[in-house]
């Protein structure tokens, strides 16, 4: 099913030119990883096109004393963040970029300490105070400053958002990240796969199965392992119960922000109900356990009469919102997303597809074929609204999907035995509630995982909700923020 | 004091008894407001009288002040509990001859509350955090628009009842019933209402169950208080929401009111103004329930409309004379 993954070893001097055909040639960058063998370093550039599914993986071994490679920058905008990561964890330097700014490194780090490398140790001390990050000043009559976080009211997780303001209008936010550095992808290196598994559902709570299958997947791909296609059904529901709980909860979220308070009680009744479907389901309302490597168990699934109930409680809650005159005031036009902003930066998921991007990994890296109600659906206007719609229609279409699914009366349990396999590597892609999310595995020869490297679709997207506040006032950025709903932790790793 | 109204004690007690009315009931209104909302959206809710079990946790903490801050930020509160019980106790609450009704002019109790305002703007200003700068400027540019449609729309009561003095016109009203269904009373009524919400912070200008600071117009000038002090700037909020309910309720429907000078009609009152202004918030939240937060630079908008609907009270009256 899974495309067959090419890969090709270069040397530096070669990259950029590669890099620049096969992105011209319609491919993206998915993910950029970086490796440190002990004698040397190396990186590994993922691209990725389809239907029909392509990938295609560019090597390029550095000197660990001297690690340069040439900078992607003017090439792809998410390559750029990709090497700011890769120069603060592993000190690889992309030569030629342009905006070689901190990323992942808070100013507390001890300099020139690069905690990915093999030799890095255990954590140093951190200063109690560093350098303040250096924010872009804008200057002007009547412009001034709001700081808003890291820590904020309500349950959220951290992040410091800096708006450069006149009166209300924002000018310029920079959102600065990374206060939920939790050390993720050092945390795989050396844990056997099962052990993997519960790192990879925790990466961001509310993705246990985006990121649970993606890790499977790829450590699957490792070991040569071929999953039947019941099993891939199942992945399949599952994913798409995920998908809806979330979407929900964010349409509420939505609700709630612009005050309307029942419409947000009525839309957290029915994430309520899903959680429980889930639970019956899986044995757990967060989905966790129920994708293993080889592995796919549930207790039973979801009857017809409950997607019914489902399906007819969301159009009902959704008649309900649609008719507040106020509401569609506030969410029309707001915090426009234009489609060329959202490709040039590359951006994910319902973000993307809210302004008229055709990405989905369902669609250009299928792993169920059959029986599939899939839909690729956008919208065109990228504000507020057509996220919100986007998040409405996708849950219909995921309904429709799961009950296609159900339908086909796939085996609840299925296993395929684990090899024991030499080194190895796989890449798994899956296109979360939130949008893509790749992993790409290392196995080593006792069978436990060398690395693991995580791209979330959150990463991709970031930018994108600084770059939709062209234009838009301070009180409406709650509203905003909401209708990305990007993960801090799925970013931040 | 009007030569023939009741004595003096008659009038120190009806205020006393305005103010201890108000002290109780504003918060006692902001409790079953919540549980309004609470029941429309299937939650039980906190019993009505959480408000004051809040305030009164509240003022048993110590006051924390910021290091930066100024006078201005202690005395705030003071100056926006005295002004509102002064206004308060002039007020016809329950009395058409409260103490000082002389002075009740409609001029003295608007710019009472604008005082109040005025020192939670500044107060908003003096920690110089982000929030409280904001918070004090959408404030204020609500405040400065909901005002005028204020005046102008008591001005148009003021003209047919021939007087600007707010105990008077109470008292005209209950003798000409009819007033209350003129041209004048509606459009003033509705222009009054919307005023009423602008100032009390309530939906659809203001969100007074938020916790996303960005958003916030009062909440945000109130950030920086704590303790004992917060609890004097919530008994606040509370007594003029209490004030304001109170008397656009006996403007427009003003029985119950007592106008001579019997203890029991006092209390017949009080009970009268407990229903009518429990109705009040009953209908408000449930405006509330159903509405959702303007865009901010839509609430102008609103407020205009409100004024224009005052104009039209006063123009209906002057053609009708």
């Amino acid at each position: 099913m899974t495309g067959r993954r090419k890969t090709l070893e270069l040397p530096a001097s070669a990259l950029h030119a590669t890099a620049k055909q096969t992105l011209e040639s319609g491919y993206r960058l998915a993910l950029i990883a970086a490796h440190d063998d002990g004698e040397s370093l190396r990186v590994v550039y993922v691209f990725t096109s389809g239907p029909p599914d392509h990938r295609l993986e560019l090597t390029v071994r550095l000197n660990p004393n001297d690690p340069r490679v040439p900078t992607l920058s003017d090439l792809s905008f998410p390559a750029s963040r990709f090497e700011r990561q890769m120069h603060d964890t592993f000190g690889v330097i992309p030569e030629g970029h342009p905006f070689l700014r901190p990323l992942v490194r808070h100013s507390h780090w001890p300099e020139h300490w690069y905690p990915m490398r093999h030799d890095a140790g255990p954590t140093p001390a951190m200063a109690h105070e560093g350098v303040p990050y250096p924010f872009i000043e804008v200057r002007g009559t009547g412009v001034y400053e709001i700081p808003v976080g890291p820590v904020h009211a309500g349950l959220i997780e951290p992040g410091h958002f800096r708006f450069s303001v006149v009166g209300e209008t924002i000018l310029k936010m920079t959102a600065r990240l990374w206060f939920l550095h939790r050390g993720i992808e050092r945390m795989f290196q050396g844990v056997n796969i099962n052990e993997g598994l519960q790192i990879a559902e925790r990466i961001s709570g509310d993705t246990a199965v985006g990121h649970g299958l993606a890790y499977c997947m790829a450590v699957e791909e490792a070991q040569g392992i071929d999953v039947s296609h019941d099993a891939r059904v199942i992945r399949s529901i599952l994913l798409e119960l995920e998908r809806i709980y979330n979407h929900v909860g964010d349409i509420g979220a939505m609700c709630s922000d612009v005050g309307f308070g029942v419409a947000h009680a009525r839309a957290m009744v029915i994430r309520e109900q899903l959680l429980r479907l889930n639970e019956s389901v899986t044995g757990h309302r967060l989905l966790r356990g129920s994708i293993l490597p080889g592995l796919t168990s549930v207790r039973r699934l979801p009857t017809s009469a409950e997607l019914d109930n489902v399906a007819s409680e969301l159009s009902q809650l959704m008649e309900f919102i649609s008719s507040n005159s106020t509401v569609f005031d506030r969410f029309e036009g707001t915090a426009v997303l234009l489609a060329d902003d959202a490709e040039a930066i590359g951006t994910l998921g319902v973000v993307a597809r809210a302004s008229g991007q055709r990405v989905d990994a369902r669609h250009s890296q299928p792993f169920v074929s059959g029986g599939s109600a899939f839909r690729l659906i956008t919208q065109s206007q990228g504000d507020v609204l057509a996220r919100f719609t986007q998040r409405s229609d996708e849950m219909r279409n995921s309904l429709e999907l799961i009950r296609g699914h159900v339908g086909l009366s796939p085996r609840l349990e299925s296993s395929e035995a684990l090899s024991q396999p030499g080194s190895a590597s796989g890449l798994g892609i899956v296109e979360g509630w939130r949008g893509s999310i790749v992993h790409r595995v290392e196995l080593d020869v006792a069978g436990v995982v060398a690395r693991c490297c995580i791209a979330d679709p959150s990463f991709f997207n970031w930018p994108a909700l600084a770059t939709s506040l062209a234009d838009t006032i301070v009180p409406d950025f709650p509203l905003i923020n909401k209708s990305f709903n990007l993960s801090y932790a799925g970013n931040d790793l | 004091m009007t030569p023939d109204g009741p004595p003096l004690g008659y009038a120190i007690i009806a205020s006393i008894l305005q103010v201890a009315l108000i002290v109780l009931g504003g918060p006692l209104l902001m409790g079953l407001m919540a549980k309004v909302r609470a029941r429309a959206e299937g939650r039980v809710g906190a019993p009505i009288h959480q408000p004051l079990r809040d305030l009164r946790k509240l003022m048993g903490k110590e006051g924390l002040r910021a290091h930066h801050s100024s006078a201005v930020l202690a005395v705030a509160p003071l100056v926006v509990l005295g002004s509102t019980t002064l206004a308060v106790a002039i007020s016809p609450l329950v009395t058409t001859h409260p103490l000082l009704s002389a002075s009740s002019d409609l001029f003295v109790i608007v710019y009472l509350l604008l005082t109040g305002s005025i020192a939670m703007a500044l107060a908003g200003l003096d920690t110089g955090t982000a929030f409280g700068g904001m918070g004090s400027s959408r404030a204020i540019t609500i405040g400065a628009l909901a005002e005028p449609a204020l005046l102008v729309a008591v001005i148009a009561l003021s003209i047919q009842a021939r007087t600007s003095n707010l105990p008077a016109i109470v008292a005209a009203t209950i003798t000409h019933p009819v007033w209350t269904s003129t041209p004048t009373r509606l459009l003033a009524l509705v222009a009054i209402v919307i005023v009423v919400i602008a100032e009390t912070g309530r939906l659809p200008v203001d969100n007074p169950n938020t916790h996303l600071e960005l958003t916030m117009i009062h909440e945000a000038m109130t950030l920086e208080y704590a303790g004992s002090d917060l609890g004097l700037v919530t008994l606040g909020a509370a007594m003029r929401l209490g004030l304001l309910f109170a008397l656009l309720m006996n403007l427009f429907v003003p029985w119950g009111v007592a106008t001579g000078s019997s203890i029991l009609g006092l209390l017949a009152a009080v009970v009268f103004l407990a229903l009518k202004t429990s109705l009040l918030a009953v209908a408000v939240s449930l405006i509330e329930v159903h509405s959702a937060k303007l865009r901010l630079f839509r609430v102008p908008e609103l407020l205009a409309g409100g004024f224009v609907l005052a104009v039209l009270a006063v123009i209906t009256q002057l053609a009708t004379r």
